[in-house]
């Protein structure tokens, strides 16, 4: 016998009194998981730790457990898996761009559904209409914004200078823009390129979002708000990247092939590029580790300037019981709210998506500080939802295909998208 | 009496490893197979049975030709390339010489690494222009290549870097092999008269064959199953040039959640690996001379 009688007894009487312990804690408190993704640098994890640690300090009926899930797309493949076997997050942070997979997993419940007091629609009213539309759709409000972006030009002043341009004149139309990129393109005695003019990254996951921008600067659109259809071959679409390829293959100041999204920082820190097309996230990057002077301006147009957003919206999981959803629905508003939005801005880089976070005092210092983020902001108006359809990592992916192989001359812009439209047709045929 | 008992000692001992088989290998084989023939459940619609429509969709889709056919060059250029190094610097650190541990070391460094890691140290020598790769290229006036951005040299980037990595793991082997040969087999050879070449040709060839053979199986199944550096470096692009059977099949179940289609596209993962071992063990196997 390994036990005797009374360590046996002593064994249950110990079980039973965990068991009670437990059963008390699971009636004052609701326990839910939030997943999020870190995306940016800095120590992201724990600022978040930080604001639920408040959260739960007003709300101690309410016991939130922050699980950092990896990027946006590890996130999303934890949040699905978890689902699908029935263990969901309550809450997550997800890309916007997710929603109709979501939707279509039939995994989410809309955010819009819990707002019914006159409050709570007043707090849904205080986005930014532009970010709450990538999370609107068959008239349901899915998610709200939380950690969002958008594209910006960085362009480095002292280039312009050398190059006999005004530093404080950045491009405002595509024209513009090629010509500048003209005029900073440097080469060395041998005739090789030592300094392109523009670096827009093409590599697979960014460039479907930049082309975004450049279609919606020829005033086209790439896809309809049910994300059932997109418009590839729509001839403004098709303008759109003939204009990419022709700045590395007729006026010779992109770098040819592909330019990773990864090292375009890197590059134009170095001064090997002059402008780039990146992300607000990577302002306070660059602010710390430029030697010279950069600018940071909104898209150029053709003729209108337009660029486009990004970025993680907040989302509540449906297989949770209605107290996990209230609570969720709590911490959503708490980490939507004007401070703590505008918090989550200076320490990170990301876009407040809404305007009243824009007139807390953390945010007005930080403008002082940081002048070149009120571009960000100007510029929100004018952008556009990034690339989002049902199916989307397919869809996506075959965009991002189509425009490799233009980029890279393997086919000619109207090829590669006409065969991209051919193949997203056969995929969204059974959501039209 | 004693037979039964011996039976039932031998299958109890087998038990362990059975099991675990039959779990994480055999059962997840026929689920796979079972769950290629239904369509992919999405919300609230069910899986139902298609027959054998995935696979007529596989057929039809370029991007798995594309994948197959990438994987096959993968396949075909690292493994003969990564064995031959791998035998040729084996030799070279088996002879005495001074350092010999440090070059033995040295060749055997890249294994150590994580592919991540690796894939990033390789992402910053592939860029372009400033890349160390490309500078060189430009002391010859071949300057201005995006070898990572480019479909016609993002593959060969990778097996460069397939090789690097993988030639100093099945040196081990060799070295080992090449340390189990008797020095009176050779003594005896060179007191025949046997030169340097037939030595090596009539003695240490046929002697390392197991170990060349195991090396291959491995090299084979490595060149299907390694794909940290496609998502590090590449993620398959530019235009699918880089991406690989294992790639895609994760693309299409984890990114697309398309779980019944990537079932098709494992079951022809497996029958693929199993020709492959079918053949070695059962063919290349009878060939090979055991001590």
């Amino acid at each position: 016998m390994l036990f005797n009688k009374r360590s046996a007894l002593r064994l249950t009487a110990i079980s039973l009194s965990y068991l009670a312990l437990s059963a008390t804690t699971a009636l004052a408190e609701t326990k839910i998981d939030f997943y999020y993704p870190v995306q940016v640098g800095g120590p992201v994890t724990k600022v978040i730790d930080g604001y639920v640690e408040k959260f739960m300090a007003a709300n101690p009926d309410i016991a939130v457990a922050p699980i950092y899930a990896g990027n946006y797309n590890d996130t999303t493949t934890k949040a699905l898996t978890a689902a699908k076997a029935g263990t969901p997050p309550t809450v997550a942070v997800l890309l916007a761009t997710d929603v109709f997979t979501l939707i279509d997993e039939d995994v989410i419940e809309p955010v819009g559904s819990f707002a019914t007091s006159a409050e709570d629609k007043a707090w849904i009213d205080g986005f930014m209409p532009a970010y709450l539309k990538s999370a609107q759709t068959d008239g349901q409000l899915w998610s709200v914004p939380f950690q969002r972006s958008t594209a910006v030009l960085y362009y480095n002043k002292q280039a312009f200078k050398d190059a006999g341009l005004d530093g404080e004149k950045y491009p405002t139309t595509w024209e513009e823009m090629v010509a500048a990129g003209k005029a900073v393109t440097a080469k060395d005695a041998n005739g090789q390129v030592t300094r392109w003019g523009v670096g827009i990254a093409g590599n697979v996951g960014s460039a479907q979002w930049l082309f975004g921008a450049l279609s919606a600067q020829n005033s086209a659109k790439l896809v309809n708000d049910e994300g059932t259809e997109t418009y590839l071959t729509d001839l403004k679409v098709v303008e759109a990247l003939q204009f990419w390829v022709d700045l590395s293959t007729k006026d010779g100041i992109h770098p040819p092939g592909i330019f990773e999204w990864g090292t375009a920082p890197a590059d134009f820190l170095a001064g090997r590029v002059a402008m780039i097309w990146h992300t607000t996230g990577n302002l306070t990057n660059l602010r710390k580790n430029a030697t010279f002077e950069f600018g940071v301006a909104p898209f150029p147009g053709h003729p209108t300037p337009a660029s486009v957003l990004g970025g993680g919206n907040l989302y509540i999981f449906k297989d949770a019981s209605d107290e996990q959803k209230a609570a969720a629905f709590k911490l959503i508003k708490f980490l939507t709210s004007d401070e703590i939005l505008a918090d989550w801005a200076v320490q990170t880089g990301y876009v407040a998506p809404r305007d009243d976070s824009w007139k807390t005092e953390t945010l007005k210092t930080y403008m002082v500080e940081a002048p070149q983020a009120l571009v960000a902001l100007e510029q929100i108006p004018d952008s556009v939802p990034e690339f989002s359809t049902h199916e989307n990592a397919r869809t996506t992916k075959i965009l991002n295909d189509a425009l490799a192989a233009a980029l890279t001359g393997n086919k000619t812009p109207a090829e590669a998208l006409g065969d991209a439209q051919a193949e997203i047709d056969k995929v969204l045929k059974p959501y039209r | 009496m004693r037979d039964s008992r011996n039976v039932l000692y031998g299958s109890l001992l087998l038990l362990p490893a059975a099991v675990l088989l039959w779990i994480f290998t055999y059962q997840p084989i026929l689920t796979t197979l079972y769950h290629s023939f239904f369509s992919t459940a999405k919300g609230k619609r069910a899986a139902v049975f298609i027959g054998v429509d995935n696979y007529a969709r596989m057929i039809d889709d370029p991007v798995f030709w594309q994948a197959l056919s990438n994987n096959v060059v993968y396949a075909l250029v690292t493994i003969p390339v990564s064995m031959a190094l791998a035998l040729a610097m084996a030799l070279f650190v088996n002879g005495r010489m001074a350092g010999q541990g440090i070059v033995r070391m040295a060749y055997f460094t890249p294994t150590v690494l994580p592919m991540v890691a690796v894939a990033n140290i390789w992402l910053f020598f592939y860029a372009p222009s400033h890349g160390p790769i490309d500078q060189f290229l430009g002391l010859f006036g071949l300057g201005h290549n995006n070898l990572l951005g480019t479909p016609n040299t993002a593959l060969w980037a990778l097996i460069v870097i397939t090789i690097w990595k993988e030639a100093g793991f099945f040196m081990i082997f060799y070295l080992a092999a090449l340390q189990q040969i008797s020095p009176t087999l050779i003594e005896a050879a060179r007191l025949e008269g046997a030169t340097a070449l037939q030595v090596f040709r009539r003695l240490t060839v046929p002697l390392i064959m197991p170990t060349t053979l195991f090396v291959m199986v491995n090299a084979l199944i490595g060149a299907f199953r390694l794909v940290d550096h496609v998502i590090a470096l590449t993620k398959g692009g530019p235009d699918n040039s880089t991406t690989l059977l294992l790639f895609y099949l994760y693309e299409v179940g984890f990114q697309y959640w398309d779980t019944g289609y990537a079932a098709t596209l494992t079951v022809f993962l497996l029958v693929v690996l199993a020709v492959v071992a079918l053949f070695q063990f059962g063919y290349l196997d009878k060939k090979v001379h055991y001590r």
